[in-house]
């Protein structure tokens, strides 16, 4: 065991316990908690936004329609942390961490940032395509991770 | 109407930098008093002429510089937001103030004492702290403490500054082919560079192999594509043009400056993820080349000399491209091709060592750089130098740029 709990090589850990949310955000962590993955879409202009915000970058329209996703999607860019940034978390590395773009959200205005799980660091490649898998951590956070889609 | 060359830096100060830590027993406060005094004798001014600070990334604080130096009075004192990005263009707005009459004297400085903090971590410790410095640190609109934004990327596990370069890097590669062998040659350049330098503190000779050899930190970043962290502190005098004339220096004049970005550039990397693609594998600083270019009418033909804000080498790359000195997607092959050696290349890039290899005062020492270009006292002197370009970032929004000449 470390300071932050029992790590797995690969598998970057929950540090933060607590979603922080506000309206904005709230229906995101409670879909997770149900392993959906949700969006806003812009009510105006069909735009999503992530991280789910008041505002319609496109457009300025404030309402919009949580739409859920196929939880799927593609390594947009990606990083393999082999250094660990604090010593107690060496066990976790090699893990690798990376913008994903989602399915159905029409390209720009969804992507996500993520731990990718399951991967092998030295063959992971940009366009690989990889799902969603929460981490039901406790009652409020479901930490989101993506791994390649099984076959 | 436009601040172009309407006022001048007149002086350059510094103390000496140090690695990580090693600034003890001076303070931030101390090494940024003597940087003052130091620039502002190198200008042939006293404290007595001091009125304006125009800082960035919150350097200082001018309230107690002020009492502690005994500033006569203070009539100008801001800061850009966000961080190391805004240092060139805090030059542009002292000289806003200086060209508006709301300042006479203007300093510019940064100083820097990393004890137990790391850039990108936290004072307060644990990996929590480093995850939401990472993000940016306390929103504004988190009313002081955890933003609902947090939740989305504190889990991720990408902590540092490097983790998220590392993102524009890997798909700067990919879309364009760029490759690691591109990265060595900008880091064996700058510390070639570096070797000359009495203040540079990485002065063993860098080769492809060695850079080869290094441990990987964040693919596709290894060791030497990481800045160095330093102690010390850089400051500099800016005046009107027309004062500069009788000054003890020559005036190097600010010939145009600009901060900002496109606003879906936003905190880039650290806590927002959402940059269209075309601008994503950049250094967020193409509106920014546009406008300093037009404000001075020149193009990256006329700029002999180029200080890149190198915390990453691959962002070297992307504001080659980004400033105009090779087309976007060829900057791999640019540095590839020789193009930034010193006395060999097209357009010499940090002639100083860089923040790679001669210190990282968080882009102070590239300004410092720059002058001297321009002065024509320089260790390794670009020949002829009458323009240098000088960059703040790529980092969250705003970054950057200022193009310095000679009178």
């Amino acid at each position: 065991m470390t300071e932050f709990g029992e790590l797995k090589k690969g598998v970057f850990p929950t540090i933060l316990f607590e979603t922080h949310a506000d309206a904005s955000t709230e229906p995101f962590w409670e879909a997770a908690r149900r392993d959906k993955l949700v969006a806003p879409k812009c009510t105006n202009c069909g735009t999503f936004r992530l991280p789910p915000s008041p505002f319609c970058f496109n457009c300025q329209t404030r309402d919009v329609l949580w739409t859920e996703l196929p939880g799927t999607g593609t390594i947009h860019s990606f990083t393999v942390v082999r250094h660990p940034l604090h010593p107690g978390l060496a066990d976790c590395c090699p893990y690798v961490s990376g913008t994903v773009e989602l399915d159905g959200t029409q390209g720009a205005g969804a992507r996500m940032l993520v731990n990718i799980i399951d991967v092998d660091p030295d063959t992971v490649r940009i366009g690989d395509r990889v799902e969603i898998v929460f981490e039901h951590v406790n009652d409020e956070m479901s930490t989101p991770r993506f791994r390649p889609i099984s076959k | 109407m436009t601040i172009k060359d309407k006022a001048a830096i007149v002086g350059v100060g510094a103390t000496p930098y140090f690695k990580r830590g090693q600034s003890y027993p001076e303070s931030e406060l101390s090494m940024a008093c003597s940087a003052i005094l130091a620039a502002l004798d190198d200008a042939g001014l006293t404290i007595k002429d001091l009125d304006g600070f125009s800082i960035y990334s919150s350097s200082c604080d001018p309230a107690t510089v002020g009492a502690e130096l005994g500033v006569p009075e203070i009539r100008w004192a801001t800061t850009t937001t966000s961080g190391g990005g805004g240092c060139a263009g805090a030059l542009g707005v002292a000289a806003a103030a200086i060209d508006g009459g709301m300042a006479t004297t203007v300093v510019t400085l940064m100083t820097l004492q990393q004890l137990n903090k790391r850039l990108g971590g936290s004072a307060v410790g644990g990996m929590l702290g480093y995850a939401l410095m990472s993000e940016g640190g306390a929103s504004p609109y988190g009313g002081g403490g955890i933003p609902p934004s947090a939740a989305f990327t504190a889990n991720n596990g990408m902590l540092s500054p490097g983790h998220s370069f590392a993102q524009l890097t890997s798909r700067h590669m990919h879309l364009y082919g760029t490759k690691r062998e591109h990265f060595a040659e900008v880091c064996i350049s700058t510390r070639d560079n570096a070797i000359k330098r009495p203040t540079a503190l990485r002065t063993e000779p860098l080769t492809l192999e060695d850079y080869f050899n290094a441990r990987m930190i964040s693919d596709p970043l290894c060791l030497f594509d990481y800045t160095m962290e330093s102690d010390g502190a850089v400051a500099v005098i800016t005046t009107s043009a027309e004062r500069a004339k009788d000054l003890k220096q020559p005036p190097v004049l600010i010939m145009a400056s600009a901060h900002g970005a496109t606003g879906r550039w936003g905190p880039a990397l650290f806590k927002y993820f959402q940059i269209p693609d075309d601008e994503f594998p950049s250094s967020g600083h193409r509106p920014v080349a546009k406008r300093i270019y037009e404000m001075a009418g020149i193009t990256a033909a006329d700029v002999d000399v180029a200080l890149l804000y190198d915390h990453f080498s691959p962002m070297v790359i992307m504001q080659l491209e980004d400033y105009g000195f090779c087309p976007i997607g060829e900057g791999g092959p640019f540095v590839g091709d020789g193009n930034i050696r010193y006395a060999t290349g097209s357009i010499p890039v940090n002639t100083h060592g860089g923040n790679l290899s001669e210190a990282y005062i968080i882009g102070m020492t590239h300004v410092r750089e720059a002058v001297e270009q321009i002065r024509g006292t320089a260790i390794n002197q670009v020949e002829g130098a009458e323009v240098a370009l000088v960059t703040g970032g790529p980092a969250g929004s705003p970054v950057s740029g200022t193009l310095l000449r000679k009178a």
